[in-house]
């Protein structure tokens, strides 16, 4: 084991990968020599060669059309956007296209070795367009898989697993915690199982769910709210589609009571969905309504970002009300 | 050469869109000669006669099937009508393992590479023998084995997946490369954009063909772009460049055949803009005599591309006129006797909506088809093509 921040494990999933199988190429925006902006591919075109790591010219939907085209010949593109914020461009390309190549051709042809992976999320004061968490426009899709890690272990293991997994996968990295995050993780290669969640800490008065960045902030009002005698059960749900089901709905009931919380707005984001499938699983065993703490229905604002994240202080206010209810 | 090494004046002069005219490249006159000095590429007597009844073949199927669509039969049918030697003269010019990225168009390139008349129907009607399983809209053909990629009807998309197809074959050293197809209304698209200028930045071995067909459904070209067409564009990408007379089957094949040998031998990506007329609709959806004049489809008309094909086949002895009769008269009944036989080919089977999303359905999808399985066979009457195989 070593100690590396989410940065660093992302750099070592993707050096291992690269390593080991040479059909494996990294592109995108500064990705090359620079290492990327936020410097997740450093080192890589030193070691691999520009023709598998380097740099494309500045078109997002042009940077996932050539990683299907690819994909569709038999590579294994790892393609960067560079902010999750700029991911709209090629929302085309990633809907409309990867997510149904296998299925509109009979299975004739699949883009199976595709992954884009994407930083996102606030908290690191980058105002509008470089705060979102687009996750939800993309778990609406199916034949895409959409995966976020919240630590560095899982970034590396998860990302080991999407990149072999055979089919196309959006992996969306919390920017808030590259630097921030810090924890052991094996050197070596392995695999985390894609579409299954993590019970972080067992508990019996209430579910907390999140993935990402988010769970920082959840466990930390899960500490807050165990110091006033509420029993915690936290999720980290890791895959967002296909999602683990089972796993939360065993737990809500055990526990009677369900929180999600995400950093993006309320209005259609993927903690509806979960709640409306969990109270579908679980209606007789719940004891109050799923709650929701989440971003405002606003564009993400800078200067007020602070107000704006559903941050410890939400979600524990929130978990009193829901134990009160 | 790059721009910022240009030559430096010191008159201040702005450059017209048109000040580098590219020219077109003609062999054929419509009586089947060639033009003065031109000089006819090597196409020996078997490929030419495969090009010509694969052009008669894709005459009589779009002939034959916007009838069927009319009466009913299939629900969508668009023709290439005006537009056989810019699809099928290209296509020769290629090798059967250079991957194909059409638009929606190229039945005829399809064709070319051996895509059986029953393939077709599968596809048109989508039944279970369909390779794509009944998913799309008819003329949305693909086909692994014939390295034709399955057609997605948003346009322009293809272009850039084009870049990353051909980058995968030079990563691989393969002596190949990918042909892709789009209109000039494609050419607007964002996508154009991002492809062209990836492919020739990172050096992919992909040939761009525009079919420049004079309209995009009902807007002309005058209305799609300013400046010299789409191949001054490619001009402006760097990348080598050739504007063809596309209803000339003889330029659209020689111009093809060095965009290959560029693209395979220097690794790096050619476009060659076909100058030609879609002489039918847009589809079965659209009537061109809302928007443009029977006078001008005539002007057309004058310079067929079969036809002319046809002239230059006939002067050089290798076709005659009662065999085309015979060949027509051929394909007309096993275009009408396979669309009959096929009619009768079930539907594919229920799961096939829950399959191919993923490598392997989830939990989620099987258990949203266990679902629909239990209401069809509730209700088997409304469902009646698949409540046969729900029990």
């Amino acid at each position: 084991m070593a100690k590396m921040n989410l940065l660093q494990a992302v750099n070592s999933a993707l050096d291992l990968a690269m390593a080991k199988d040479r059909r494996v190429v990294c592109f995108g925006e500064d990705i090359g020599k620079f290492g990327g902006v936020f410097r997740a591919t450093s080192n890589l075109q030193e070691k691999y060669g520009r023709e598998r790591c380097f740099n494309t010219p500045l078109t997002e939907q042009g940077i996932a059309g050539f990683a299907i085209g690819m994909a569709a010949q038999g590579h294994v593109p790892v393609a960067e956007m560079q902010f999750a914020d700029y991911i709209f461009p090629a929302f085309d390309q990633i809907v409309n296209e990867a997510a149904k190549f296998r299925y509109r051709s009979g299975d004739q042809f699949n883009v199976a070795g595709l992954t884009i992976r994407t930083p996102y999320g606030g908290g690191i004061a980058g105002g509008l367009y470089h705060s979102q968490s687009p996750e939800a426009y993309f778990t609406q899709t199916p034949g895409l898989k959409v995966v976020v890690p919240s630590t560095p272990y899982q970034a590396k293991g998860l990302l080991l697993a999407s990149i072999r997994d055979p089919n196309p996968v959006v992996f969306f990295e919390p920017k808030r915690l590259y630097r921030a995050a810090v924890g052991e993780v094996p050197e070596e290669e392995f695999e985390i199982p894609l579409g299954v969640a993590e019970v972080v800490k067992e508990g019996s008065d209430i579910t907390l769910l999140a993935w990402g960045a988010q769970m920082e902030y959840l466990q930390a009002a899960a500490a807050m709210a165990e110091a006033e005698g509420i029993s915690c059960e936290v999720i980290d749900l890791r895959t967002l589609l296909p999602w683990d089901v089972d796993t939360v709905a065993r737990s809500v009931k055990k526990t009677g009571r369900l929180l999600i919380t995400h950093e993006a707005p309320l209005t259609g984001g993927y903690a509806g969905e979960i709640a409306a499938t969990i109270q579908e699983h679980c209606f007789l065993y719940l004891e109050s309504p799923i709650a929701r703490v989440c971003g405002m229905d606003t564009p993400f604002p800078l200067i007020h970002e602070k107000e704006y994240m559903p941050d410890q202080f939400k979600i524990f206010e929130a978990i009193k009300r829901t134990m009160n209810y | 050469m790059s721009g910022n090494e240009s030559k430096i004046t010191h008159k201040l002069r702005m450059m017209s869109g048109f000040e580098l005219p590219i020219d077109t490249l003609s062999l054929l006159k419509p009586d089947g000669s060639l033009h003065d000095g031109a000089k006819a590429p090597k196409l020996s007597k078997e490929t030419a006669l495969r090009i010509y009844d694969t052009m008669l073949f894709i005459r009589v199927l779009d002939e034959r099937m916007v009838a069927a669509q009319r009466q009913g039969r299939l629900s969508f049918y668009m023709t290439c009508i005006g537009e056989e030697a810019a699809v099928i003269g290209s296509a020769a010019a290629f090798e059967d393992h250079d991957m194909i990225m059409g638009q929606y168009r190229e039945h005829g390139a399809l064709r070319y590479r051996g895509f059986p008349t029953e393939q077709f129907m599968h596809q048109m009607l989508s039944n279970s023998k369909d390779l794509g399983k009944g998913r799309q809209m008819p003329i949305h053909y693909g086909s692994r084995a014939l390295n034709y990629m399955t057609i997605s009807s948003p346009l322009a998309t293809q272009i850039p997946q084009a870049a990353g197809y051909a980058y995968g074959q030079k990563l691989d050293g393969k002596k190949a490369c990918t042909l892709v197809y789009f209109g000039e209304g494609a050419a607007s698209e964002g996508d154009f954009h991002a492809g062209m200028n990836m492919a020739a930045v990172l050096k992919c071995p992909t040939v761009f063909f525009c079919r420049n067909n004079g309209y995009a459904i009902s807007t002309p070209s005058e209305e799609q772009y300013a400046g010299d067409g789409i191949a001054a564009r490619g001009v402006g990408y760097g990348m080598q460049t050739i504007r063809v007379d596309g209803n000339d089957v003889l330029a659209v094949f020689a111009a093809c055949v060095e965009a290959r040998k560029i693209a395979v031998e220097k690794q790096e990506p050619v476009l060659v803009e076909a100058m030609s007329y879609r002489l039918g609709a847009h589809s079965t959806s659209d009537d061109p005599s809302g928007y443009r004049s029977k006078d001008e489809e005539e002007k057309w008309r004058s310079v067929d591309p079969v036809l002319r094909m046809k002239n230059w086949l006939i002067a050089k002895k290798w076709w005659a006129e009662q065999q085309e009769k015979a060949v027509l008269e051929t394909y007309r009944k096993e275009v009408l006797d396979t669309l009959k036989a096929t009619e009768k080919v079930p539907a594919p089977a229920l799961e096939e909506i829950i399959t191919d999303v993923y490598d392997q359905p989830p939990a989620h999808l099987q258990q949203q088809l266990a679902e629909l399985r239990e209401h069809i066979a509730k209700y088997p009457e409304k469902y009646p093509k698949t409540a046969q195989g729900v029990k």
